[in-house]
């Protein structure tokens, strides 16, 4: 067996046993907290970060406007649930996703004509649009006068996900399709384009990549996925939602998880998504336990900025390839232990 | 029947209160032009110096002194800055820079904060904002200080690029990075210096969108009113900054009273960014920047 294949197999058994405890282990002995605190919204931002992942790191096309693709999503849904009541709840999550996708489009098309820092503003036009929009007009938000929305429940084929654990579940099924979706495009001939047009566009338009089609088509999936992500953000983790919980900060959020995590790495999403969740709650018991009534809400916000902050720049520099290239050289080396129990290196 | 004298107010007031949108603006140019980075972090300098300023005034420090030691503070920022994070990045991505400073940006805002604490602190540069008539067109003192600020250091930083020898480095580590390396400049020096420049550029607009807004944190979210200046400028131009900021800020005005109310008001968070990217879809370089041209 060769070592690729090997690893192959390794990683399949991993996903596997992952899967199994997904399912079949912490519904059952996870509590509330944890699920409804931690893992689902883990899975919502995973999902969102897998979204621009697919853009940012394959696609190489920097976008700042994810949280608009989240409240699009969100938004989307919420209106197809109120207004089409014979729509099935899963519908209207993909019809929630293809809008996404479509506002995405829409705002990919600058991506024909501008590159880089160009692009990167231009997508911030996406952002400031789209919270203004929600707010703006009442028809989004059923004339609610601040623009909130309250989630309606998540109901598939006459069965009903409530309670913290029917939560956790339906987002950890709608995520792993998702990305199961992500993984095989990548794989395709649209997965090797996106890459192409990022190590170099115009080599890539050399060879025979059609660019526009693969923009748009980066913008419209990456859109999709965030706007999906967006659903499970506003109806299962927070329930809910107003424009302004989809801002600029959490376009960054979102950035941030898969630099952390690894750019070009479906892996990476999910680990960097866990990092940002469970950071901030490490931090402030940490913070609690060293400096105690001192270490105020206020401190703890700023120093979860600075940590932050510090640790992009840390990534960026001593290793690029995020936690995910960590969490590789880990693995190999215990899996190397547990093939070698003596340690003789062998010339090959 | 079209009111000519008022349409003529908002376009004077948005005219100069564009100044202040090209005092950040210039801020990332100066960066930009020398170390291709797309300084993020310019609106969290600006909030870091205007914070450190207001809180040394209130704790006694005399006015002058105040501006000194900030001076000094965003000097010292500007070395560690080159040191700590951008010597360790050379020869990264332009993106991969940027998102440093990104992070970069929520260490100066989070710093700030911790030290100085949250709160909003008044800022009064002694200027009053009474407004007076030239021709029947009221025009703020504030801002004609501003641009008269503005005006200045301009000013000085052109003669500064002209006559003396760092100016004349800067220059040609804009021109051209290897060549300037391969005559033996020291790049790290330059760009120690040039981030000290815009961590004074930095202090100059931050006391004034200070005084304007109050200091708080929103102060560094001038950043966002900035870039749709550099993207219809040019990211290379000083010129441009100005002329984008004054443009910018002007059609923001003009779109935010006679545009706005077809939608219901509230147009200028975004006005700006449909502009400058209409007008990049006919010039994709802004108003003065260079051309890129790429190889295969």
């Amino acid at each position: 067996m060769t070592a690729s294949a090997q690893s192959t197999v390794w990683g399949r058994l991993g996903l596997a046993a992952l899967l199994i405890v997904a399912y079949g282990v912490i519904p059952f002995v996870g509590s509330n907290y944890l699920l409804d605190a931690v893992l689902t919204p883990f899975l919502a931002l995973a999902l969102a970060a897998l979204g621009l992942n697919l853009l940012t790191g394959y696609a190489g096309q920097v976008s700042l406007g994810s949280a608009a693709f989240l409240a699009v999503g969100a938004y989307a849904a919420y209106n197809f649930n109120l207004r089409l009541h014979e729509l099935p709840f899963l519908a209207s999550l993909v019809a929630a996703g293809l809008v996404a996708a479509a506002v995405g489009i829409v705002f990919g098309l600058p991506s024909l004509r501008l590159r880089g820092f160009y692009l990167a503003v231009s997508t911030l036009a996406a952002q400031f649009f789209v919270q203004w929009a929600l707010t703006k007009f009442g028809w989004f938000s059923n004339n609610n006068s601040s623009g909130v929305i309250d989630a309606p429940p998540l109901a598939v084929a006459g069965f009903t996900f409530s309670g913290a654990v029917g939560r956790y579940v339906f987002s950890l099924t709608v995520v792993v399709v998702a990305t199961l979706f992500a993984v095989r495009l990548l794989r395709t001939q649209v997965g090797r384009n996106f890459i192409a047009l990022r190590d170099h566009e115009v080599a890539a338009k050399v060879i025979g990549v059609p660019l526009l089609r693969t923009k748009l088509l980066a913008f419209g999936v990456s859109s999709f996925l965030i706007g999906v992500a967006g659903v499970l953000w506003a109806f299962a983790y927070l329930r809910t939602v107003e424009p302004a919980g989809f801002n600029l900060d959490r376009s960054f959020e979102i950035l941030f998880i898969i630099i952390i995590g690894g750019l070009a790495s479906v892996r990476g999403a999910f680990v960097g998504a866990a990092f940002i969740v469970v950071f901030p709650l490490l931090l402030s018991r940490l913070g609690a336990a060293l400096l105690g009534s001192t270490f105020d809400s206020g401190v703890l916000e700023m120093s979860q900025r600075i940590v932050i902050g510090a640790l992009i720049i840390g990534f960026l520099i001593a290793e690029p390839r995020g936690l995910i290239a960590l969490v590789d050289r880990g693995t190999d080396k215990v899996r190397r232990r547990l093939r070698r129990p003596d340690p003789v290196p062998v010339q090959s | 029947m079209f009111d000519y004298q008022f349409f003529i107010e908002v376009l004077v007031g948005g005219l100069l209160s564009g100044v202040m949108y090209s005092l950040v603006a210039i801020g990332f140019v100066l960066i930009y032009k020398t170390s291709g980075v797309l300084n993020f972090a310019q609106g969290a300098m600006l909030l870091f110096a205007a914070l450190t300023f207001v809180s040394l005034v209130e704790r006694g420090v005399p006015f002058w002194l105040a501006i000194a030691a900030t001076l000094a503070i965003m000097v010292v920022l500007g070395v560690s800055v080159e040191r700590a994070v951008l010597r360790p990045l050379v020869n990264q991505s332009p993106m991969t820079l940027f998102m440093a400073t990104l992070g970069l940006s929520y260490v100066i805002e989070g710093a700030a904060q911790l030290l100085w604490g949250t709160q909003v602190h008044g800022l009064d540069l002694g200027i009053n904002d009474v407004p007076f008539e030239v021709g029947g067109v009221l025009i703020s003192q504030f801002d004609l200080f501003a641009a008269a600020i503005a005006g200045a250091l301009v000013t000085a930083f052109a003669l500064f690029f002209r006559y003396t020898r760092t100016g004349l480095a800067f220059r040609a580590v804009a021109d051209d990075q290897f060549a300037a390396l391969a005559v033996g400049l020291r790049l790290s020096r330059v760009w120690a210096a040039v981030w000290t420049a815009a961590g004074i550029v930095a202090l100059v607009a931050g006391l004034l969108w200070g005084a304007r807004l109050g200091v708080q944190f929103s102060l560094s979210l001038v950043v966002l009113k900035a870039l749709p200046v550099l993207v219809l400028g040019g990211f290379d131009s000083v010129a441009g900054a100005i002329v984008g900021g004054v443009l910018i800020s002007a059609i923001e005005k003009l779109a935010e009273v006679y545009v706005g109310p077809l939608f219901g008001g509230g147009i200028e968070a975004w006005a700006a960014y449909v502009v400058a990217l209409g007008f990049l879809l006919v010039r994709p370089s802004g108003l003065f920047g260079q051309k890129l041209v790429e190889r295969v």
